[in-house]
């Protein structure tokens, strides 16, 4: 009896390798954009794999924490590497997430019956952006700890408890050893939650399967293929196609990460803030505060709306919508058609108008505010929400091509 | 269609090829986090090499200085001891120093560079304590035969005054001898070997 | 595809720009991080001039004597005072407390101060102080207004005075250049490569690892070029089945 057979008896090795990976037929058209969400993959567990060992040397300790972000650049051997392989993974991160979203956004991948593994997506996206927020209080930097004052005092602006969250937040009445405490508790928890919605996203992807550039559903379409009768004919094995396909992704990602990480780690003050390298100090804020760029579109959201009979919290209700509203698109598009290959004139102009305008927003977040940088941030923020809230108008009323019945090439 | 006929020799080589090279980027990643174990240029700096002045130690005087958290002793010892240490041979478990306890030039009689100064690891190699130094002539506890050397409290291991250890008690080798050598006459550096070495 | 990457990547990547205090354009340092004996005429300016008050706290002299190709013993010689061990990092005696009671400030630890501040403002900032009568220490600075720190280089640079022109709207007066009132012991000429040499050693300080970081980077982008070859060849030949 091989070992494989013994383990096959009192675990479902072969019938996962098969189910998910050596006959799993996925649509045979994937292109560039389908890179993206093993490149996500690869960024967790890089993450997940530095932080830890940043963990061992680490001190989530007011006094102590920025020192031990030195010791760890400078003492610890090869620290520099892993820190800024964390730092730079960062904002890859985003990067990668923000184009995998792009992806599902072009080619209807929210659409009936992926509504869910699309609602479970951006769950994940909104635990990284927590993730993320804690891990940037840690190196206790200026810009860590007025960044964390000025996001928990959001909290603040809700009406009536408000007060009383911030400091429940905090732990204190300003941002606090207290708080880099608990932060780094939860920075470190956040992770393995990430690991497992993850692993559920990728258990309801495998129910549904992959959505395509064609946005048809290979499943519903002929059978029969040259590795199985039964499979969907514009399908192919995950295994080896995609994998050998992604490995290649994978190093051509690679080959950029690390032209960042070597070559730019500070990539301008992007990825690490200048201010950042003196130590918090809250009797002084920096001259201009910026978040880090992959919440800058909605800072830029927050700014743009006005205080309302004094108070900050329609702002607050604005960033969180544009946030939350992405829970909504699955039921927002009305289109008979998923991808964008198929629709109209409209809805390609809207998709231009909304890509500008996400990254005029990510621009303005990084400015300092002045009237004019205001106006453009509330318009961009209008056109924001009508490209969502206008969907179910205008994406029924665009005109569509017919669908072919295979995929194409 | 004849296209379909796939070259497996090509396949397999292609394979085995982006594995081997896989492979080697792996365990090139793997090697900052593995080394980022080792101790820190902090840790280094902690532990390097610490200078004692020797010139105000008299015979029979012991003196102890710290390196990498342990105790190091110097042992200014008398003509009689010198004299003794030969005589405890048959006594002793290892008394040639076989046992690589001590760097090459401390392998001698003495355990020593200059045979008046011992410089010894002040652990036990039974189980870490730190003995006593017991530089007096046959103590009522010690017994009749005792010519100077090391006591143990912990386990009751005994060691003569080059720090070898005596036969029939639990410290299986004689005590460690630290790298050191001396920056002139009255100054020592421990944990480094010197040029000499 | 992929070029989109690389542009989206260098299309976030113009500099933040480091606020400049009183709008004086900032001046290019022009350092150069491989020149060593340029950093060991920094090093020096440095232990001079600056160790009294400000620390470079997380700096290990023996790892300054590595990088900047001196050895132990000369840095020992030269760069450090007898207590201290070349392990030890360049530690100041002052304590906050007094220095609060010297200068009404704690001078800041200068181990990260060109990667917070920026090579330029150093440069401009270390050769901007100009007389003001109404200041404690009788100057003032360009780039840092009503600065706690004296005019330490005194001696070398001379004293300069400012000359500013009205702003015509009925703002605050234009800085328009200094003048040189009292020459010191160097050139302008001098002075300004001394300045360069220390801000090149503060960049080093700022990031000791950097030379290591790019010597590195090219090798790990050699490799990671060579497997890309081989994982696309692994990927077309495997996809010579799929029609």
């Amino acid at each position: 009896m091989s070992l494989l057979s013994w383990i096959d008896e009192r675990f479902p090795a072969t019938k996962v390798w098969n189910e998910h990976l050596a006959q799993y037929y996925a649509p045979k058209n994937f292109n560039f954009w389908y890179f993206f969400g093993s490149l996500a993959m690869l960024v967790l567990v890089s993450q997940i794999l530095t932080g830890v060992w940043l963990a061992m040397n680490y001190k989530p300790d007011a006094e102590l924490a920025f020192g031990s972000v030195e010791y760890i650049m400078r003492d610890v051997n090869w620290g520099w590497l892993i820190r800024y392989m964390h730092s730079t993974g960062a904002s890859a991160f985003f990067i990668v997430i923000y184009l995998h979203m792009f992806r599902g956004l072009i080619y209807g991948s929210y659409r009936q019956p992926r509504e869910l593994l699309w609602i479970i997506g951006v769950i994940i996206y909104v635990l990284m952006m927590a993730t993320a927020f804690m891990g940037y209080l840690l190196p206790w930097g200026q810009m860590s700890f007025w960044g964390a004052q000025v996001i928990v005092n959001l909290f603040s602006a809700v009406p009536f408890v408000g007060e009383e969250l911030g400091i429940w937040i905090r732990g204190d009445y300003v941002i606090s050893d207290v708080t880099l405490n608990r932060f780094f508790a939860l920075h470190f928890l956040l992770p393995f939650l990430l690991v497992a919605v993850v692993f559920i996203h990728i258990v309801a992807l495998h129910k549904v399967g992959s959505n395509n550039p064609d946005g048809i559903e290979i499943k519903k379409g002929p059978k029969g293929n040259k590795w199985s009768d039964t499979a969907p004919a514009d399908g192919i094995p995950f295994h080896p196609y995609y994998s050998v396909k992604d490995i290649a992704g994978v190093v051509g990602f690679l080959f950029l990460f690390a032209l960042a990480m070597f070559f730019a780690p500070e990539m301008g003050g992007y990825f690490l803030e200048a201010p950042n390298f003196e130590p918090a100090n809250p009797m002084k804020t920096p001259e201009h505060i910026a978040p880090v760029w992959y919440f800058t579109p909605f800072y830029a959201i927050l700014r743009a709306i006005p205080s309302i009979g004094g108070s900050a919290f329609p702002g607050v209700v604005a960033m969180g919508a544009a946030i939350v509203v992405f829970f909504f698109l699955p039921w927002l598009d009305r289109s008979p058609v998923k991808s964008i290959r198929y629709k109209g004139l409209v809805f390609k102009v809207w998709i231009g108008i909304f890509v500008v305008v996400f990254f005029v927003l990510g621009y303005l977040g990084v400015q300092p505010s002045t009237p004019a940088k205001t106006l453009l941030a509330q318009i961009c923020t209008a056109l924001y929400f009508a490209f969502f809230l206008l969907m179910p108008i205008y994406s029924k009323m665009d005109k569509t091509k017919p669908v072919p019945e295979r995929v194409t090439k | 269609m004849s296209a379909d006929a796939v070259d497996t020799s090509k396949r397999r080589f292609l394979t085995a090829a982006t594995a081997v090279v896989g492979g080697i980027g792996t365990a090139f990643v793997l090697v900052p986090f593995l080394s980022a174990w080792n101790p820190s240029a902090k840790a280094k700096a902690a532990g390097a090499p610490v200078e004692a002045d020797i010139s105000k130690l008299e015979p029979g005087q012991m003196m102890t200085v710290e390196w990498r958290g342990k105790p190091i002793w110097i042992v200014r010892r008398t003509e009689q001891n010198l004299k003794d240490l030969p005589t405890l041979n048959d006594q002793l478990a290892d008394p040639d120093s076989d046992v690589p306890q001590q760097p090459e030039y401390c392998k001698n009689e003495y355990r020593s560079r200059k045979p008046e100064y011992l410089v010894a690891v002040g652990i036990c190699t039974h189980l870490g304590c730190s003995p006593a130094y017991r530089p007096e002539m046959a103590p009522a506890d010690l017994g009749a035969d005792w010519k100077g050397g090391f006591f143990c409290a912990c386990h009751g291991s005994r060691f003569d005054l080059a720090t070898r250890v005596f036969q029939g008690f639990p410290a299986p080798t004689n005590l460690v001898i630290p790298p050191y050598y001396y920056l002139s006459d009255t100054r020592v550096l421990v944990g480094e070997d010197g040029e000499a070495a | 595809m992929k070029k989109l990457i690389t542009l989206f990547l260098f299309a976030i990547a113009p500099a933040l720009g480091l606020a400049a205090g009183g709008g004086v354009p900032l001046e290019h340092a022009d350092i150069d991080s491989t020149d060593q004996t340029s950093l060991q005429r920094g090093a020096k300016f440095f232990v001079n001039y600056c160790l009294g008050c400000h620390s470079a706290k997380y700096q290990r002299y023996n790892r300054m004597a590595q990088d900047i190709g001196l050895t132990e013993e000369q840095v020992k010689a030269n760069l450090m005072f007898t207590t201290d061990k070349i392990g030890n990092t360049m530690d100041i005696a002052m304590t906050p407390v007094d220095a609060n009671g010297f200068f009404g400030t704690t001078p800041p630890d200068l181990s990260m101060i060109a990667r917070s501040r920026g090579v330029d403002w150093l440069y401009t900032y270390l050769r901007g102080f100009y007389m003001d009568e109404s200041r404690p220490f009788g100057v003032n600075n360009v780039v840092f207004k009503d600065v706690g720190m004296p005019h330490v280089m005194l001696d070398l640079q001379g004293l300069q005075k400012a000359v500013f022109k009205k702003d015509e709207h009925g703002g605050d007066p234009v800085f328009e250049g200094f003048e040189l009132i009292q020459p010191g012991s160097m050139t302008p000429e001098q002075f300004d490569g001394s300045i360069r040499d220390l801000v090149n050693f503060l960049d080093y300080v700022g990031e000791p690892y950097k030379l290591d970081r790019q010597r590195l980077g090219v090798k790990v982008l050699l490799f990671l070029a060579v497997f890309f070859v081989l994982a696309y060849l692994l990927k077309r030949e495997y996809w010579k089945d799929v029609h």
